[in-house]
C-alpha cells in the first residue's frame, strides 16, 4: 500500500484579503493513506483541499504531490481528482459518459470508454446502469457514480469534500464502509474533508483536527480520541466532560488540578503537552462520559467527583446521568446497561469515580462549539 | 369543461379566473390572431379603390404573391429580381446578425452568470440603461458615430489609419452594428438566465478531470445553456428580420431591407394587399427557418419558453 503517492503541505498560508483561512499548515500525508481533515465548518479544511486540487494558489508555502511542487500547475494538470460536496455530476450526460469524461478529454474512443465504464460500474455495484441519466439514480447511486468518475481519471490522490453529507444516516454509515473498501482496493491516497468525527474516526488512517485555520493535532483516530493535544481536539472529537482549573502540582506525567468546583483532581497530562504544563497554569481536564462510574456517595479523593444530578435519561445501551458540571456545561455520565435496576437520582448528590489514566489534562484553550 | 380549465378556475376562483382567461384570450385572439388573419385575407385580394370593395371585382387571387416572384405583368424581366434579392439578403443578413450577436453575447452572459457580486449588478444595469433611450434615437446616435464625418472616421483619419473617410453606411457596417446593438439584451438575458443556474462545481469538476476551457464550454456549459441560446437566437433573428427603424436610418441608399419594401407598399403605394402578402411571406419564411433550425439543433419548443 506504500506504493501510493504522498502529499505534503509545507508552511502553507492561505489568505483572503485580511482573513487568514489557513495558518502555517504543515502536513505529511503518506502515500496510500486515508487521511482526513476534521473540523467545524469554516475552519479552512475545504480551502486546504482546494489548494491541493489546484483551484486555489496558496498565499505562501508549497503543496507537494509525490514530492513534486505543484506551484503554478492548474487543476486539470494535477494528478488529483476531486469529489465535490454536491457531487457535480453532469446532468445532461449519461452515467457512462459522466464516468469516462476524463477519457473523452484524453481522446479515447467510444468503445474503450464504454468498456472502462462497464468495469467501473461493476466495481461500484451498478452494473448495467450506464445508460441512465444521473437524475434517474438514487442519492447513494449518484454518490458511487461520482467516485467512479473520479477514479476513472486514475488519479494518484483522490480528494473528497464532505461527499456523504447529503445522504441520510443509514446510507452514510453504509458508504463509510464502502469508501474505505474502495480505498483499500485501489490503493491510492484519499484526502477526506469532514466535520463528522464519526466519519473521520471510522475511515481514516490519520486525522488532522482543524480549528479556525490552524491544525491542532495530526494523529491516528485512537490517539486523537484518547490523547488529544488541545482542548479543542478533546472537545470536538467525541463527547467529553470538561473541568476547568489550575495546575496545582505536576507529578511526572500526571498533574493535580485544582478545579473550579470539583476539588483537586488527578489527571494524566496528554502526551503532546508533557513537560509543558507548569504549576499555576490554567488547565482543562477531560473525562469521557463512559470513563466515569458510580462510587459510594461522599467518597473523597483525587479521582472522585461529587455533583448534583440535574436529570437522567435512558438511551437503550446506557443510562445517561446529567449533573451540574464544572466547565459551564453539564457533566454527562454514561452507565452501560447490563439489565441492572436503575433508580432516578434527580436532585440528589452523587459521587463519581474515574481511572486517572482515562482523564487527560491539556492547557486551557478554546472549546468546540456545541 | 375540460379538466385543466376546471382546475384553473378552482385554483384562482371564478372571478379572477375569468378575468385572467379573458385578458389572455383578448391578447392572443384579439390583438394577434384576428389582425393577422385579416392581413392574410388582405393578401389574397386585389388592391381596389374603396367603392369597389365588396363588389364583383373583389375576389380571392394569388396576384400579390405572384408579384413577389414574377414582378409586374408585362415587365422586362422574368423574375422580380429586385424584390427577391432584397428578401434573401434580409434573411441572410438577419442570420449573420444573429450569429454575430451570439458570439458577442455568449461570453458576456457567461461572465455575468458565473460571477457574483455588486459589480455584476452594475454591469447588468449598464447594459439595461441604454435601452431606456428609444430605438430611433439610438439609431441616429450610431449614425453620428459611423457617418462620413462622424466620430469613428474623425478618429481613424486623424490617427492616420485611413487616408480618406470610410463609408460605413454605404458598406452596411453601420446597419449591422445597429441591428446587433438593438437586440443585444434579448440575446444576453436568456443565456444569462440559464448560465446563472449552472452549478459552478460542474465547471470545476470538468476542469479537475482534465478539460481545457474550450472543452468545458463545448461539453458542459453550451449544452446546458442551449435553451437560453435558442431562445435568444430566435428572438434576435425574428426581430432583426422584421426591423424597420435601424435599416431606415442606418441602411445605405442602395441596400433595402425587406421590411422597407413592405412599408413602401403599405405607405407609399397604399397597396395594402401587396404589403400584406409580402409581410406574410416574410413571417412564414422566418417561422419555417426557425423551426428547421430547431430540428437541426434538437431544440424543443418548450426550451424556447424557458
Amino acid at each position: 500500500m506504500s506504493a501510493g503517492v504522498g502529499v505534503d503541505l509545507e508552511n502553507l498560508w492561505i489568505r483572503f484579503g485580511d482573513f487568514v483561512a489557513v495558518r502555517d499548515a504543515n502536513v505529511h500525508i503518506k502515500g496510500g493513506d486515508f487521511f482526513s481533515f476534521l473540523g467545524p465548518s469554516g475552519c479552512g479544511k475545504t480551502t486546504i483541499l482546494r489548494a491541493v486540487s489546484g483551484f486555489l494558489e496558496p498565499s505562501e508555502g508549497n503543496v507537494l504531490i509525490g514530492g513534486n511542487n505543484m506551484k503554478g500547475i492548474g487543476p486539470n494538470k494535477r494528478p488529483t481528482a476531486l469529489i465535490f460536496q454536491n457531487l457535480a455530476l453532469f446532468p445532461l450526460m449519461k452515467v457512462w459518459e459522466n464516468i469516462t469524461f476524463s477519457m473523452e478529454i484524453a481522446g479515447a474512443s467510444a468503445r474503450d470508454r464504454r468498456k472502462r465504464a462497464d468495469e467501473l460500474l461493476d466495481m461500484i455495484a451498478l452494473p448495467g446502469q450506464g445508460d441512465k441519466l444521473p437524475s434517474e439514480l438514487s442519492g447513494g447511486q449518484r454518490q458511487r457514480v461520482a467516485i467512479a468518475r473520479a477514479l476513472c481519471a486514475e488519479p494518484d490522490v483522490l480528494l473528497l469534500d464532505e461527499p456523504l453529507s447529503a445522504l441520510d444516516l443509514k446510507l452514510r454509515q453504509h458508504m463509510r464502509t464502502e469508501l474505505r473498501e474502495i480505498q483499500k482496493r485501489v490503493g491510492i491516497t484519499f484526502i477526506y474533508i469532514t466535520h463528522d468525527q464519526g466519519e473521520a474516526l471510522t475511515m481514516s488512517d490519520d486525522i488532522a483536527v482543524m480549528r479556525a485555520g490552524v491544525i491542532d493535532q495530526i494523529a491516528d483516530g485512537k490517539t486523537i480520541y484518547n490523547d488529544p493535544a488541545t482542548a479543542f481536539a478533546a472537545s470536538f472529537v467525541g463527547e467529553n466532560n470538561v473541568f476547568r482549573g489550575k495546575v496545582l502540582e505536576v507529578r511526572g506525567d500526571q498533574a493535580l488540578i485544582r478545579t473550579n468546583r470539583s476539588g483537586d483532581l488527578l489527571s494524566r497530562i496528554s502526551t503532546a503537552n508533557q513537560g509543558k504544563m507548569n504549576v499555576g497554569d490554567d488547565a482543562m481536564m477531560f473525562i469521557r462520559p463512559e470513563a466515569l462510574s458510580l462510587a459510594p456517595t461522599g467518597t473523597q479523593g483525587d479521582h472522585f467527583v461529587t455533583a448534583k444530578v440535574n436529570h437522567e435519561e435512558f438511551e437503550g445501551n446506557s443510562f445517561n446521568i446529567f449533573m451540574e458540571g464544572d466547565g459551564g456545561k453539564e457533566l454527562k455520565v454514561a452507565i452501560p446497561n447490563h439489565g441492572q435496576s436503575f433508580d432516578d437520582h434527580s436532585g440528589q448528590d452523587m459521587t463519581l469515580e474515574y481511572d486517572v489514566h482515562n482523564a487527560v489534562a491539556v492547557p486551557a484553550g478554546e472549546l468546540a462549539a456545541e | 369543461m375540460p379538466g385543466f380549465l376546471k382546475e384553473f378556475f378552482n385554483r384562482n376562483g371564478t372571478l379572477m379566473g375569468s378575468l385572467m382567461l379573458g385578458l389572455v384570450l383578448f391578447w392572443t385572439v384579439g390583438l394577434i390572431i384576428l389582425p393577422q388573419l385579416s392581413m392574410l385575407d388582405f393578401s389574397f385580394r386585389p388592391n381596389l379603390p374603396p367603392p369597389e370593395i365588396g363588389g364583383p371585382k373583389d375576389v380571392y387571387t394569388l396576384e400579390n404573391y405572384k408579384y413577389l416572384i414574377y414582378g409586374p405583368e408585362g415587365g422586362s424581366q422574368d423574375y422580380n429580381a429586385v424584390d427577391l434579392k432584397v428578401f434573401f439578403r434580409t434573411l441572410v443578413a438577419a442570420v449573420c446578425v444573429t450569429i454575430f450577436n451570439l458570439i458577442l453575447c455568449y461570453p458576456i452572459a457567461y461572465y455575468l452568470g458565473q460571477n457574483k457580486g455588486n459589480h455584476i449588478r452594475v454591469f447588468a444595469l449598464m447594459l439595461i440603461i441604454p435601452y431606456w433611450i428609444n430605438e430611433i434615437l439610438r439609431a441616429f446616435a450610431l449614425r453620428i458615430i459611423f457617418g462620413e464625418s462622424g466620430v469613428l472616421n474623425t478618429l481613424l483619419v486623424g490617427s492616420g489609419i485611413f487616408d480618406t473617410p470610410f463609408d460605413f453606411i454605404r458598406n452596411d457596417i453601420a446597419l449591422y452594428a445597429g441591428l446587433g446593438y438593438a437586440y443585444i439584451l434579448l440575446m444576453i438575458f436568456p443565456i444569462y438566465n440559464v448560465i446563472e443556474s449552472l452549478d459552478h462545481n460542474q465547471i470545476e469538476a470538468a476542469r479537475d478531470l482534465g478539460a481545457p476551457w474550450w472543452r468545458i464550454h463545448k461539453r458542459v456549459v453550451i449544452p446546458y445553456a442551449k435553451p437560453g441560446i435558442s431562445s435568444g437566437c430566435t428572438m434576435v433573428f425574428m426581430l432583426s428580420a422584421g426591423a424597420l427603424a435601424a435599416p431606415q436610418i442606418l441602411g445605405g441608399p442602395s441596400s433595402l431591407w425587406f421590411t422597407q419594401l413592405i412599408y413602401q407598399q403599405f405607405n407609399d403605394n397604399s397597396d395594402w394587399p401587396q404589403g400584406a402578402a409580402y409581410a406574410i411571406v416574410l413571417l412564414v419564411t422566418c417561422i419555417l427557418l426557425v423551426l428547421a433550425l430547431m430540428r437541426v439543433f434538437k431544440v424543443n419548443m418548450g426550451d424556447i419558453g424557458k
